[in-house]
């Protein structure tokens, strides 16, 4: 399975999630620079954290303009995993991959700490490996984390069972509903504020977010069974 | 249009307006002298910020000849953007610490900022890659409305600058005193990985190749501020805002990708910061350095503003820029990889073979200067030095013992002194896990770092006690550098070297000058004595506020192997019924404590003593028993002395506590802030193997009951806290005192 880890000016996970998928994973593994317009070799795409552009602006509102994302639209219609983390996250929101809003973060200062989250919903591509409701610590660094979205969009989020992760506990942000990540309505598409990336070797302090990877791999064995 | 506005060189001579830019008369004679004519504005602004104390040393040079900088491991010394020190498999650590004291103190936010900034440019220029940051920053008390302003926005700016460049600020040291009220200290240290044959250095060579611009346009922001950082902050100060820059961490990003793609290019000869003092100071030491001279056509110079002069342009300390020096013929291969990040690489100019550094502005020289009068060749004074009258009385004072009655209450009482107290509300702000090698996270005695590829890590740490060092320099410089290495060992590293950074009052002040010139002995000595050679530093002079200097504040940021990812050690007790042990005894030592602080109001009498031999000793034991594997955690005693290292080992454990059992003088057993001592734990069944490799006694086992208790020899309760309340305390003492309105 080949992963792409798209780097924007100012993305700074990239190396993290490069070397989560090599290191731990031992999958394939490729940067793809902003300019790129194809991704059609990858099998799943990865938006990691940072400050694309600066964000200046307001996360991931600059990003979203980037070439690269005519084709993260194209991969998510093909019903390709598509992940983003933190800035991520912010650029798929932006780009209308996921819905509803960023906020600063209620305490309006950056938190940087490993926290506590709910698996809500382990039927998704992206978190078959955990259990259900299994409390999982993987850490935050962001701003601007305040997810908000309007109370129609929060019910359908609720319905479709399209919250992943919430926090458990403390919520660090304010986030509406506890919300950490969430997928769109196919399954397919992930945004999540918290860094699973960082959460991958036990010597850094904790390797929960392996399991998600794992479970991307997974779905992806599944789904191409070699029929010889 | 603004050119004519200018003073003309004979008008700059007669109202001796050089003063304004710092220079003395003599200074300006000696100008003269070596022109052999009178200097024009924008050249007596490029002498006046060249021989600024920032840029030039010119007070502090002869004292900074006596740092041991040399060793076997010494790839690079001071001189060079950055230390370089070897520590194995082809690779090297660069690091250096800097200050940005005076931009801080006037505008916080971009003051720290742009701190953070420059020195990681100081570290990619050197062609290493940027893995960690840490900071030291002094502030008054965190009772005045300033100075909770300050320190909010000091930390958001360094937060701000560093989390969006992608580099983790892994730790630090924060300490709040009266004697920064006006003046806090920021100090920024940036930390790379560089493979030796990658090693770049600041030079211009080759008669016609090719000097280029990259980066941020220049701008009017920061037009002397070398020359600011040179003299005391008073009322006025506050008008030269205009002096501090403003920074752009993504622009920063950006120009430190494309610097370590053009380091591997052999067509870049030299690459510079363009820091303190901007295109003058980049261009000249370049050029002096090479033995080389340089031409510059200013009207190539990408301009932020239009309209601006040489002498603005020159003086300009616009954020985010490097110099390069590129073979000729080749500057195609460079301009590409700068465009790939979208940044223009820009030719301004050439390399000469006449030593001299001639700018052209509008077809016409603007300036002709020689480059070693500007850089190697600059002025040097040796300034008169004098014991000061309060460092006599403190010698002559009997010791002072606190009168101590609840032990409980005073152990509660220090762990809610800010100095003291949880730093977590700082740390917080930081990103300290991106590109994901951090193996221990602020809040340890040092913060450790893997370097990737390897089984090996760093263990890098800031410290320095001011107060001991305003008792006695020169103690209190050895107990810099010794605490420093203290806690890079207890992190099992081996101490490699150190940068320094030397804040201080007026050099003009005799008993300031002693200050520096004690403190520097002191230092120079622990360094011999731990083989923690200088490789780098900063000085930072005039840190006064309407004549009050700061305490003498040589910061010391360490760097220590481990070469072994197993050796890893933090200061948390681990698990119930391991043994506690002290290692070294506590000595009634009050002068400059804690203790002293907080119960009289201000310190006084003499610092601790020290003893380098016994300090060597001691920590060799301890990372000999940390490497055989026989050491469960491992914390120095420090402010607040044996009750708060153990309120620590507990702290940061989760469910545990200790009992342990004190003898003898039970205020200096508890609180005493003598030097050279640990606090470790052991598992029972290493016993043995941890007694034959270290001279500790045995005080107590760490418990699961989570309550610390301390006992006397006679089985009377001294301490008896629940962990869970010193968490409390020692947690919510600074976001407490940020939260009230007094």
């Amino acid at each position: 399975m080949k992963f792409a880890v798209v780097v924007f000016p100012g993305s700074n996970c990239d190396v993290d999630m490069y070397h989560a998928i090599a290191d731990e994973l031992g999958e394939e593994v490729e940067y793809v620079w902003h300019e790129e317009d194809n991704l059609d070799r990858f099998d799943a795409i990865l938006l990691p954290g940072g400050f694309s552009y600066g964000d200046y602006l307001r996360s991931g509102a600059i990003a979203r303009f980037s070439k690269v994302m005519a084709a993260v639209k194209k991969a998510a219609e093909a019903g390709k995993p598509v992940l983003g983390v933190c800035n991520g996250f912010q650029i798929l929101l932006e780009a209308g991959l996921l819905p509803g809003a960023m906020r600063r973060n209620q305490g309006l200062k950056f938190i940087c700490r490993p926290v506590q989250l709910t698996v809500e919903n382990n039927e998704t591509m992206f978190t078959s490996a955990y259990e259900k409701g299994e409390v999982i610590t993987i850490p935050i660094a962001h701003g601007e984390g305040n997810y908000y979205c309007d109370e129609q969009t929060l019910e359908r989020l609720v319905e479709n069972r399209q919250i992943v992760f919430r926090y458990h506990g403390e919520n660090p942000n304010g986030s509406l509903a506890d919300i950490a990540g969430i997928v769109n309505e196919r399954g397919n598409v992930l945004g999540m504020m918290p860094h699973p990336e960082r959460a991958v070797d036990a010597l850094l302090g904790s390797a929960d977010g392996l399991k998600l990877f794992r479970s991307i791999v997974n779905y992806w064995r599944e789904t191409h069974v070699v029929t010889a | 249009m603004s050119l004519l506005l200018e003073p003309s060189a004979a008008m700059i001579k007669e109202q001796k307006l050089y003063r304004e830019m710092g220079l003395t008369d003599e200074e300006f004679a000696r100008i003269e002298a070596i022109l052999g004519r009178l200097p024009n504005y924008t050249e007596t602004g490029i002498f006046a910020v060249m021989w600024s104390e920032h840029c030039s040393y010119k007070n502090s040079k002869p004292v900074l000849k006596k740092f041991p900088t040399d060793g076997p491991h010494v790839l690079q010394g001071p001189g060079e953007g950055a230390g370089i020190v070897d520590i194995g498999d082809g690779l090297a650590v660069a690091f250096k610490i800097e200050s940005h004291n005076h931009p801080s103190a006037i505008e916080p936010y971009q003051g720290a900022a742009t701190g953070v900034g420059g020195i990681i440019r100081d570290v990619f220029s050197m062609g290493a890659r940027p893995i960690a940051l840490l900071n030291s920053l002094r502030f008054g008390e965190l009772t005045s409305p300033r100075v909770k302003y300050l320190f909010e926005q000091v930390v958001a700016g360094i937060a701000g600058y560093g989390n969006c460049v992608g580099i983790p600020t892994v730790g630090g040291e924060v300490q709040f005193d009266p004697a920064y009220e006006g003046n806090p200290l920021v100090n920024a240290m940036c930390v790379g990985i560089i493979r030796h044959e990658d090693i770049q250095r600041g030079i211009a060579t080759g008669v016609g190749n090719t000097v280029m611009y990259v980066g941020a346009k220049t701008g009017r922001d920061g037009i002397h501020g070398a020359t600011f950082a040179s003299e005391e902050l008073n009322e006025q100060s506050e008008a030269k805002r205009p002096a501090v820059q403003v920074g752009d961490p993504f622009m920063e990003k950006l120009l430190l990708e494309a610097c370590l793609e053009a380091v591997k290019s052999d067509a870049l000869v030299g690459i510079q910061d363009m820091g303190a003092a901007g295109l003058t100071s980049s261009s000249a030491e370049m050029a002096s350095k090479g033995g080389f001279g340089i031409e510059m056509n200013l009207d190539l110079v990408p301009q932020r503003e239009a309209g601006m002069t040489p002498y603005e342009m020159m003086l300009s300390e616009s954020q985010e820029r490097m110099l390069l020096v590129v073979k000729q013929g080749r500057e195609a291969e460079i301009a590409a990889i700068f465009a790939k990040y979208g940044l223009e690489a820009k030719a301004i100019g050439k390399v000469t073979d006449d030593k001299m550094l001639r700018l052209f502005f509008r077809g016409e020289v603007a300036a002709e200067i020689p480059v070693d009068a500007l850089a190697k060749d600059a002025p040097v004074y040796h300034k008169p030095s004098a014991e000061p009258a309060y460092y006599r009385e403190f010698q002559a004072m009997p010791p002072y013992i606190p009168h101590i009655e609840d032990y409980n209450q005073t152990l509660l009482g220090l762990l809610a002194q800010p100095t003291i107290a949880s730093k977590e509300w700082v740390y917080d702000q930081y990103d300290y896990m991106v590109r994901t090698n951090t193996v221990v996270a602020p809040g340890s005695d040092a913060a450790v770092v893997r370097i990737r590829g390897t089984n090996k890590a760093l263990a890098l740490t800031t410290d320095c006690n001011s107060r001991y060092l305003y008792l006695d320099p020169e103690t209190g410089g050895k107990i810099a550098v010794a605490e420093a290495a203290r806690n890079v060992v207890c992190s099992g590293a081996k101490p490699l070297a150190i940068t320094d950074c030397l804040n201080f009052g007026s050099p003009e002040k005799p008993e300031i000058f002693w200050q520096l010139e004690k403190a520097v002995d002191g230092m120079s000595e622990a360094c011999r004595a731990l083989g923690t050679p200088v490789v780098s530093g900063n000085v930072s002079l005039y840190n006064e506020t309407n004549g009050e200097a700061v305490y003498p504040t040589p910061v010391v940021g360490m760097v220590g192997l481990i070469d072994d990812l197993s050796h890893i050690t933090t200061q948390s007790f681990k698990q119930a019924g391991d043994l506690i042990y002290v290692i070294g005894e506590a000595k009634p030592e009050f002068g400059g404590s804690e203790l002293q602080k907080w119960l009289e109001g201000r310190i006084f009498g003499k610092a601790p003593e020290i003893d380098l031999e016994v300090e060597a000793s001691r920590q060799r034991q301890l990372l000999a028993a940390i490497r055989a594997g026989v050491v469960a955690s491992a914390h120095d005693i420090a402010e607040g002395g044996l009750a708060v290292a153990l309120a620590e080992c507990v702290m940061g454990a989760s469910g545990l506590g200790a009992k342990v059992t004190i003898g003898g003088d039970l205020v200096s057993e508890l609180f005493s802030e003598t030097q050279s001592r640990f606090v470790v734990s052991v598992k029972k069944e290493q016993k043995e193997a941890f007694e034959q490799l270290v001279e500790a006694k045995q005080i107590g086992e760490v418990t699961d009951d989570g309550a610390l208790v301390v006992n006397g020899e006679h089985g009377e309760t001294l301490i008896h806290l629940s962990v869970a309340k010193m968490r409390n305390v020692w947690k919510g003492a600074i976001p407490c005192l940020l939260k009230s309105k007094d």
